[in-house]
Formats: C-alpha cells, structure tokens, sequence
C-alpha cells in the first residue's frame, strides 16, 4: 500500500451530511485568503465550473462516480491472505473513483522541531511542577542554614583548621543538598512514567533521545546555577567568620562552580537512573543506596583480609569525593584528589546515560 | 501551499504486537481515510489502544507496518501539526496546570503561546487554566487531552476513548466536534467500545476482536446488514405452517426451541394466513435486532473463532460453513453470516 501519494482521496462527498452540521468551531483558522470560494468543506454535487482550476482535479474529475455503496465487503472469515489481497484491491479501487476530497489546510505556520523547542518545552515542564521548587528550595534551605550554623560554630568555638581554609566547612550543607538533587534528577523524568506524561511527551516529540537530552540539559544548567550560587554563599559567609588560612583561587574555584558540577552531575547520574528504571520510588532508593550503602559496608568489614576493600569504599563513596573534593582527603591520602571527583562522576553517568540512550529507543513507552 | 494537497491516509499492512505468549493485536490491515470519521470499535481489550499506541510510535510492532502518508510517526518532524491524539484523559502530569501542560507541548513544536488559549477556549477550560491538572474531573481531564490534539490544528486526529466520562453535553459536543473536523477534509480515528455511539458519530467502521480484523465497512452497510427485521413464530403445527408460508412464497427458517423466524415479511400477513388456514399460533411477534446486539455477537464469535483456529479444524456446525468457506460476497458478507450462526446457536441452547 506504499503506492506514490495518487492526489486524491477515496471517501466520496456526504450527501447524507446532516444539513444542521454544526459550525466549525470558533478556533478553527479561517480559510487561506487566496482560496477563490473559501470552503474546505466538500460540496456535495459541485458543478466543474465551481472548482478552482487545479490542474490535478481537472484531471480527476472525468473518472467514474463513486459508487462506495454498493461495494462487497469481504467477509470477515476468509483466510488472511485472501482478505488481505481483497482489500487492497478494494483500497485500490476506491483510490481510483473517488472524487477529489479537498483536505484540511491550516493556517497554523508548520515548524520543524528541533532540540531547541525540546529545551523550551522542557524549560516549562521542570519550573511549572511543585517537586522542584520543593527539592531546590529545600536543599538551598539546608546549604545555607546548615553552612551559616557551622561556621557560627566554628567561629565562636575558635576551631583549629590545621592549615586549610575555611572553604571545606561548605561540604556538610552540600552533603544533605544532594539528596534534593537526587530526587529532582529522578523525578525530572520519574514523573512523566509516573503520571502518563510520557506518552503525551513522546507523541509530541517522537525523539525519544531528544527529549532525553534536553531533560539532561535543562535539568544540568538548573541544578549547577544553583548548586553553584549556594555553595559561593556559603564559602562567603564562613570564610568571612572563620579564621583559616586564606583560600587559593584553585580553592575558590573547586568550591564554587566544580561544586555546582560535581553535584550537578550526580544528579544527573540519578536522570538517568530514572531513565532506566522508570519508577521514581525505586530509581531514588537506587540513587540513596548507591551514596550511603559503602560506607554502611565499609563499617562492617572489621576483617583483616577485607581491609583494602574496606579503605576503597571509604574514599570512594559519593560522600567521601565530596569532601575530598574541598581538598580534604578522607581516610589517608590514597584516595581521589583535586578534580578527580568531578571526573570519577563523569564518567558514571556517560555510562549511565549511554545506557539509557540505547534502552529508551528500543523500549516501549 | 495548495488547498488540493494529498489525502492523510493510515495505512496499516499487517501488524502485530505479541507481549510474550500474548498477542494483543493479530496481523491487522486497514485503512483510514481522509473526509470522514473512521470508527475504531472492540470491546475491551480487543487491542484498540495497543494499535493506537503503534501507530504513534509509544510501541514498536512485533511485526507489519503502520505508515501516515507512507511514513513512520518518528519521521514526522512537526508531529503536532500533523496529528493530533488523544490517548487517555490521564497522560498528564496532576501538578502542572491545564494551560502549563499545553504550552509545554506547543513549545516542543513551535507552537504559538496564542493558540493554547485558543484551544483552551474550544474545549471550554478557560475559566479552569491555572488549576492543575490532578483536580480535574475525567471529563475535564479528557477536554484537557481534546485541546492537545487540537493544539496543532492537524490534518490527522486520533481520539482513543473519547466518549469515556464526558456528561451528555460533552458526549454531544465530540460527536460534533469529530464531525466537523471530518467535514473539513481532515483524517478522523475514533475508538469507542460502545457500537451505539459509533452509530451516531462513524461514516466508516472498523471493528476488531482479539486483536483481529473482524469488519472494515461503511456504517451504511453495517446498519443495513444488521438492523435485521424479522417476526418469530410459536405454533404446535408447525409443519403446517411452514407449507403455508411456503405457498404464499414466505420463507419460514427453524430457528431453535421449536420457533419459526421470517425475514423481512409482516407480521400481520402472517397472522392472517394463519387465521384463514385455521392454525394456532402461541407467538407472533415482530423482532429487530439491535446494533449493539450485532456488535457483540460480532465480537463474541471472535473469540469462538479463535479457540477453533487453535485446537484444529473449525467445528462446522457451530459456525455457519467455516472460516474457510465463507465464499467472498456470498449471501451479503459477514452480518448476513452471523444472523445465521445466531440462528443455529439458539438450535443449540
């Protein structure tokens, strides 16, 4: 049936159209002003003078009436085959003798979609939806309130940093923040399984991959804008309080923006989680288990032989990276350093994300 | 761009969808054409949805092809402008607002901000577009989904259901509203289980059981075959009678439990054939058979046909001749067949 588009169209005009056919409704366009008659409706019995002189209607006009009335259906029983090659004949048929049906036009200009209007759309969904301003404004609750109470403390109980500056008090805030980030990761996308949005969303934007993108996007620049913008405040506010030796601009930096991208990046780790798993309950307690479940193990390994497993676990675990990644190194200095973090976690989620990549488009919605 | 532009067919060759052992829909074939409002009627669990699903992409088929103008849905690059779907009243997030849910569905393909409010205006959420979704009745949930099909201004609308929890208003107003757009020249697909509310809406009916094609007609045909009239006679003399109605040129078929139908012929004739030859008569009564009833009697030898196919060759006496030798365009298709599988059906009870 994948014959050239033939111009025209089988269904013959509706005569039995009730006359009272109630008027189009207010929003449909106006007809295109350069129509000479204006009426998309087909018109019953319309004289040849009446139709505009399009060339492939002339054309048709001198086939056969239409005659669908009359025609045999097959009956429903047949064999498959035999069936199937009746319709198509019968498809063909009517194909041939309908009369040209003028089909609907709009006036509503056609665009070709792009990732752009997937980042638009997804711009409006993350900010038109509770759970963030929920989970974003509860992690920047805990961040500046727990970061302004430590360096309260700090201050007036005259901590001795031992030589680091006041910047790595900012991990604490930033350690329960990313819990909030979590969730919205999860739920930027848990949601839409969640609720059946999903099938709204792909419908709207059959790119599966596209649509996965601009979540990541839209969800990424969000959460490090204000990752980053919380944990500069804190930095501000506690090396204004605390003494400490005073912060490198290297320090300024991995505490500010390569926080915003470190937790940033976790959350989008947790997107593609949900990606994968499609259910937010269990894509969050994936995501939770994922940051505590090392150190609750490490912990528990009391035997010697477990011993550099044990020490692994410790520096490796999402918590430990954080602090390491303010420059203290946890559990002796084998641990990751510097921006090692940020890199560790990068390359989790590439993995995580090709893995959603690949899945989402084969998968069912 | 001219107005003659080409018809929006979907064509769908073959199709199939298996979930595991079960197969949800069962290598179907039909088309949908432009001008006029095509029915899509099963009952529940026939495989409706599922094929709705295919058809926009959400599912990938086990086998076959779905096409729109020979294309795939994921080849479309302004889906929205080209069709327009409604596919269940809840597909939305609770906690967006009516107006947010549509702008962010515009947005995704270059569709004004204006048009939303346009459409709201059409299903009649306007005074409700700031609430969020989740306090919506069904029935504003569904004109909620109606606007997003609208959105576009498609030349192609599919409407999975959409009947389901609208008020009487409402029902008559999408019986209107998919009228007018068919008028239009645009590709109307509606789903419903109930055969009394395609009766009123559908020019074109596609009916399927079990996932497989039962019927593809014109509901003009469909009416016509299966509004059947007959009158149903009781008397002791049976015999008798039939020579009676024989010779007056009447046929009288058995019809079970010691009845008589006659198609087609009045029923005071009857009864004054039977005064004069002085026949008793316990029953004489005009019958009509309704189209739900041909609906459901249509869909529920799907099922018998489908334990036959299954278990061997088709058990001849329960079924009219068989599948296989139902001759095409014998004795008036399909509804002429299954009036007389009812009629052995009820020799059976």
């Amino acid at each position: 049936m994948s014959t050239p588009p033939t111009p025209s169209v089988p269904q013959p005009q509706q005569p039995q159209q009730p006359p009272s056919m109630p008027p189009a409704p207010p929003q449909q366009p106006q007809q295109p002003p350069q129509a000479p008659q204006g009426q998309p409706v087909p018109q019953p019995q319309a004289p040849a003078g009446q139709q505009p002189p399009q060339e492939h209607t002339a054309m048709l006009r001198t086939l056969p009436a239409p005659h669908q009335q009359g025609q045999q259906q097959p009956a429903p029983h047949q064999a498959p085959q035999a069936q199937q090659a009746q319709q198509a004949q019968q498809a063909q048929q009517q194909w041939q003798s309908g009369p040209p049906v003028e089909t609907y036009v709009s006036p509503i200009p056609i665009t070709k979609t792009h990732l752009g209007h997937a980042l638009a759309s997804e711009w409006t969904k993350i900010r038109s939806v509770r759970s963030t301003i929920w989970t974003l404004g509860v992690m920047l609750v805990l961040v500046l309130g727990i970061g302004t109470l430590i360096g309260v403390i700090a201050a007036s109980a005259d901590m001795e940093l031992g030589g680091q500056s006041a910047i790595g008090l900012g991990s604490f805030g930033i350690l329960l923040g990313m819990l909030c980030v979590m969730t919205l990761g999860v739920l930027t996308i848990g949601s839409e399984y969640g609720t059946g949005m999903i099938r709204t969303t792909t419908t709207a934007c059959p790119s599966r991959s596209r649509i996965l993108a601009a979540k990541a996007i839209v969800f990424f620049a969000l959460v490090f804008v204000v990752t980053t913008v919380a944990a500069a405040l804190v930095a501000v506010v506690q090396t204004g309080m605390v003494d400490g030796a005073s912060a490198t601009g290297e320090e300024w930096l991995r505490g500010t923006v390569g926080v915003g991208l470190f937790v940033a990046t976790l959350g989008l780790l947790s997107l593609a989680v949900g990606a994968l798993v499609r259910h937010s309950a269990g894509a969050i307690t994936i995501m939770i288990g994922l940051v505590l479940l090392p150190l609750v193990l490490a912990m528990f390994m009391f035997s010697k032989s477990l011993e550099d497993l044990q020490l692994f676990l410790l520096q490796y675990a999402v918590p430990s990276q954080l602090i390491a990644f303010y420059g203290d190194s946890v559990a002796g200095g084998t641990g990751p350093t510097g921006w090692e973090p940020l890199w560790i976690m990068l390359g989790l989620t590439a993995v995580a994300f090709g893995a959603a990549f690949l899945t989402t488009e084969t998968r069912d919605v | 761009m001219s107005r003659f532009s080409v018809g929006r067919m979907i064509e769908l060759e073959g199709l199939t969808k298996r979930y595991g052992e079960k197969v949800a829909v069962n290598h179907l074939t039909f088309t949908v054409r432009p001008g006029v409002v095509t029915g899509f009627l099963g009952p529940n669990g026939a495989g409706k949805s599922t094929t709705m699903r295919m058809l926009l992409g959400l599912d990938h088929p086990t086998a076959g092809d779905v096409r729109i103008d020979g294309r795939h849905y994921d080849q479309i690059r302004h889906p929205l402008t080209y069709i327009g779907a409604l596919l269940d009243a809840k597909a939305m997030h609770g906690g967006r607002s009516a107006f947010n849910h549509l702008l962010c569905l515009a947005q995704s393909n270059g569709i004004t901000k204006s048009r939303v409010a346009e459409v709201l205006d059409t299903v009649g959420l306007t005074a409700v577009a700031k609430k969020k979704a989740k306090g919506f009745s069904l029935g504003m949930g569904q004109r909620l989904g109606i606007a997003g099909a609208l959105l576009g201004d498609p030349q192609i609308l599919m409407f999975d259901e959409p009947v389901n929890g609208l008020d009487p208003e409402g029902i008559h107003w999408i019986r209107n509203l998919m009228k007018s757009l068919a008028a239009q020249g645009r590709t109307v697909f509606v789903s419903s289980h109930l055969m009394s509310e395609m009766a009123l809406t559908a020019d074109h009916l596609v009916v399927i059981g079990q996932g497989r094609l039962l019927a593809d007609t014109s509901m003009a045909d469909f009416i016509r075959q299966n509004s059947r009239s007959y009158v149903r006679l009781r008397s002791p003399q049976q015999e008798r009678l039939r020579d009676v109605l024989r010779q007056a040129g009447i046929t009288a078929v058995e019809a079970g439990n010691g009845t008589l139908e006659v198609d087609g012929a009045r029923s005071e004739r009857i009864g004054e054939l039977a005064a004069k030859h002085q026949l008793v008569l316990h029953e004489l009564s005009p019958q009509q058979a309704s189209l739900e009833e041909a609906f459901m009697q249509l869909t529920a030898e799907s099922v018998e046909y489908h334990a036959h196919a299954e278990t061997g060759p088709p058990d001849t006496d329960g079924w009219a001749g068989g599948p296989g030798s139902a001759s095409p365009g014998a004795g008036g298709g399909w509804g002429e067949q299954w009036a007389r599988e009812q009629r052995q059906k009820k020799t059976g009870s």
